[in-house]
């Protein structure tokens, strides 16, 4: 801007900024007057804006701007929207039986879409997005159902969850057999169990032993021909779905350390229409029991 | 005297050659920018004018008029025979319905109207710009209002170049008014395209219509009333494209609005080519009253030759002929022609003119082949569709006896306007049970799916494999969607998967 810089170039007849390298002027080309009043016009739209926006902080808080906008009112409101707008159905879906809820097309088209997202937030961490599961943590697509896989038996376990801590939760765990059965006992128990689902036993092991075993220890819960306890939630020992492996030593260590997963209680966290909706969800994976 | 006319009296000295492009130096020179050179067009009657003023009626009747024409589908379907419905993702036209994943036919359509643009433009030149683009049909609607408000060009020029008074302004108030209307009228049938065009009208009087089609009438209203009333040649000059793309298309057979220099020069007017005639001397037909220049939309001189700012529509042509008519002498010396067939005069050659050359025949075919392949599938495409998403987690599961199963989402498409029932079957592995979830299981793993009409429907499938072989990772299956009434068929493969053998 100094004087002294105006250097006026010859061939253009614009002015030079004054810097030069080896002979090599800059010129000092004006700007386009459209360019510079749309400039001019963006900062009038910018004081303009710390007016009627919230902008300047404040220790305690910010300028509120003449329109009160704020960006979370204006989620709340979206969120306003979208309750009113799935109001009718969810109201239907709070008065509905989940059986109900499974006979209405509509119904059910709108619950398993909802299933699909509470599931995704909800469940998905232990069972996985698809409700495959993993180790300790069962499959809900197989036909293998600890506690019941009527839809009723489902809404039951997710509404109040397994060794959860709620009193209407499922109850019963596997407790541990270190103290009660010696090493060579738990070995013998756990060869009869392998052979109950047809799965092959280490050389020597005492099957007898282990049957004798099995029915003064296991048989109070897993049942005498070892099927399971639903009221109990003991699993089915003879089919080929294992909740923690099959191998001998999980199932070891299974005896001798015990189980207890735990489901989590759903009342009071998710609302009604959500848990049915979770309940339809779950049991459309694999269809359920009828 | 107008910069045109003055360098159109230049180039009355010259010989019978078309000028020469301007030297390397002439065009340093040229500016950056030039003001607009404003274009008072001359109305002109003639055969030309004629068929502009048909296609003009037929086009822009067509565009205003077709959202009201109806057509009955019944009682699940809109009744407007042309209709984008972005709400319902439907397209319609006449008796065919377009979903979004056939939009693959917009692609075909895109391919017929530009070969057909390359054919039109190896034929004869630039009958798009001419006869049929919309920047071309609206300005001469403009125009035709701007010379029933403010006169024709010499009582346009007179008033203009005269002290304004009170009626200049009334004139020209009236004038702009109707475009506007004009332009209204433009952005308000568009938007009856994207819905019920009865209904829309109505709403839009009664102020209860979508923002929407406000803010669209707005934006139509505004870049016709710009477009036709103001911008004109510019756009066709600077703005679009086709002029650049056209003259690297083109070749010299096209016919081409031309001036047969070789009848016209050297122009002279009547009174001297008498004496010239009577001295024996050669004289053209070209009498150098500039009717050619006074009648062009774009105000180019078609004596100067083929050039961009020349949109061939043959009004030169029509204002010529009514000159040379008056005059007694023949017609059409400005004419449909070639620059060949000028030269071949010239050498005392007779003109020819080829229509059927290798580029137009293959167009022709393109466009023949194209369209066909179009036609085909859109008559024979069926009105049902199948999709199938397999589970991605869990990919198969494990059942208690042992059984291994998968899971698959199906998608059902029905595209007839009532509702039918499918049966759905899977085939592929040496023994299963097809079970569909919430609905009854049937004995031969075939459901019976009923989709409601012009809607798709979701079910979920099990498929468990009970064959006691120990699977293969990945097994081919596939799923038949038949219609129980008709026996129309649609099939989609996909997999059964299995644990990766060890």
């Amino acid at each position: 801007m100094a004087e002294e810089h105006k250097h006026i170039d010859t061939l253009t007849g614009t002015a030079t900024t004054g810097h030069e390298w080896d002979g090599l002027r800059e010129l000092n080309t004006p700007l386009p007057r459209w360019w510079l009043w749309l400039f001019y016009l963006t900062i009038v739209w910018a004081i303009g804006y710390w007016i009627v926006y919230p902008a300047w902080p404040l220790i305690h808080n910010s300028t509120q701007g003449l329109f009160g906008y704020h960006s979370r009112n204006a989620v709340v409101e979206d969120l306003k929207e979208l309750h009113a707008q799935r109001g009718p159905m969810m109201a239907k879906l709070a008065s509905a039986s989940t059986a109900e809820i499974l006979a209405d097309p509509q119904l059910l088209d709108f619950a398993r879409a909802q299933g699909r997202v509470a599931f995704a937030d909800n469940c998905a961490p232990c069972h996985g997005a698809g409700g495959g599961g993993a180790k300790g943590y069962p499959n809900l697509n197989d036909d293998d159902w600890l506690w019941g896989g009527k839809i009723t038996d489902i809404e039951q376990t997710i509404r109040f969850g397994a060794r959860s801590g709620n009193d209407k939760g499922r109850q019963g765990n596997m407790p541990p057999f270190a103290g009660v059965l010696k090493p060579a006992e738990v070995s013998n128990v756990a060869d009869y169990v392998r052979s109950l689902s047809g799965l092959p036993t280490e050389p020597g092991a005492d099957l007898a032993a282990g049957k004798k075993l099995f029915a003064d220890n296991c048989a109070v819960c897993h049942g005498e021909n070892a099927k399971g306890n639903r009221e109990l939630g003991s699993a089915n020992l003879t089919d080929k779905i294992w909740l923690y492996g099959s191998d001998k030593a999980t199932i070891v260590e299974g005896i001798e350390k015990g189980h207890g997963g735990v489901m989590p209680t759903w009342e009071g966290r998710l609302s009604e229409p959500v848990i049915k909706s979770l309940a339809v969800y779950v049991y459309s994976f694999g269809g359920g029991e009828k | 005297m107008t910069q045109l006319e003055e360098l159109v009296r230049q180039s009355e000295v010259k010989p019978a050659t078309p000028p020469p492009p301007p030297s390397d130096d002439e065009i340093e020179d040229i500016p950056l920018y030039a003001a607009r050179r404003k274009i008072y067009p001359q109305s002109v009657h003639g055969t030309f004018r004629r068929i502009k003023w048909v296609v003009l009626l037929i086009t822009l009747g067509v565009y205003y008029f077709l959202p009201f024409v109806r057509w009955d589908r019944g009682p699940d379907a809109p009744s407007q025979a042309v209709l984008i419905d972005f709400p319902n993702r439907r397209f319609y036209f006449f008796f065919i319905e377009l979903w979004p994943q056939e939009i693959y036919y917009l692609t075909g359509l895109l391919v017929l109207a530009a070969i057909g643009l390359f054919l039109m433009n190896a034929l004869a030149g630039r009958v798009w710009c001419g006869y049929l683009c919309p920047q071309t049909v609206w300005t001469d609607l403009y125009m035709a209002i701007e010379r029933f408000t403010e006169g024709d060009r010499r009582e346009h020029m007179k008033r203009e170049s005269a002290k304004w008074t009170a009626e200049t302004y009334a004139r020209k108030a009236a004038k702009h008014f109707l475009w506007l209307m004009v332009a209204w009228w433009t952005g308000g049938a568009w938007v009856l395209y994207f819905a019920d065009a009865p209904t829309l009208v109505k709403e839009l009087a009664t102020g209860e219509a979508p923002l929407v089609a406000y803010a669209w009438i707005g934006i139509l209203t505004f870049t016709t009333y710009s477009l036709a009333g103001h911008l004109r040649e510019q756009v066709c000059l600077y703005m679009c494209p086709w002029p650049r793309i056209q003259a690297a298309l083109t070749d010299e057979y096209a016919l081409n609005v031309t001036y047969r220099y070789d009848r016209g020069e050297p122009r002279t007017s009547v009174k001297k080519a008498e004496q010239l005639k009577a001295q024996g001397q050669h004289v053209g037909d070209c009498v150098d009253c500039l009717q050619c220049v006074h009648v062009c939309p774009t105000g180019i001189d078609i004596r100067q030759g083929s050039q961009l700012g020349c949109i061939q529509c043959g009004l030169c042509i029509d204002a010529c002929n009514n000159i040379m008519a008056k005059l007694g002498r023949p017609r059409d010396l400005i004419a449909y022609d070639t620059d060949l067939n000028i030269k071949a005069r010239q050498e005392g050659r007779a003109p020819s003119y080829k229509l059927i050359r290798p580029r137009t025949m293959l167009y022709a075919a393109i466009i023949a082949i194209a369209g066909g392949v179009m036609l085909y599938t859109l008559a024979t495409r069926g009105s049902e569709g199948i999709s199938v998403i397999h589970d991605r987690n869990p990919m198969y599961v494990r059942l208690s006896d042992g059984a291994l199963r998968n899971g698959y989402i199906i998608r059902i498409v029905n595209k007839q306007l009532k509702s039918r029932d499918f049966i759905v079957s899977v085939d592929g592995l040496p023994s299963s049970l097809v079970d569909f979830v919430g609905l009854p299981p049937r004995a031969d793993g075939r459901q019976l799916v009923s989709v409601g009409p012009d809607q798709t429907k979701e079910v979920r499938v099990l498929v468990t494999d009970y064959s006691n072989t120990a699977p293969a990772a990945s097994t081919t299956v596939l799923f038949s969607l038949i219609d129980a009434d008709t026996g129309a068929v649609a099939q989609v493969r996909d997999h059964f998967f299995g644990p990766e053998r060890k």
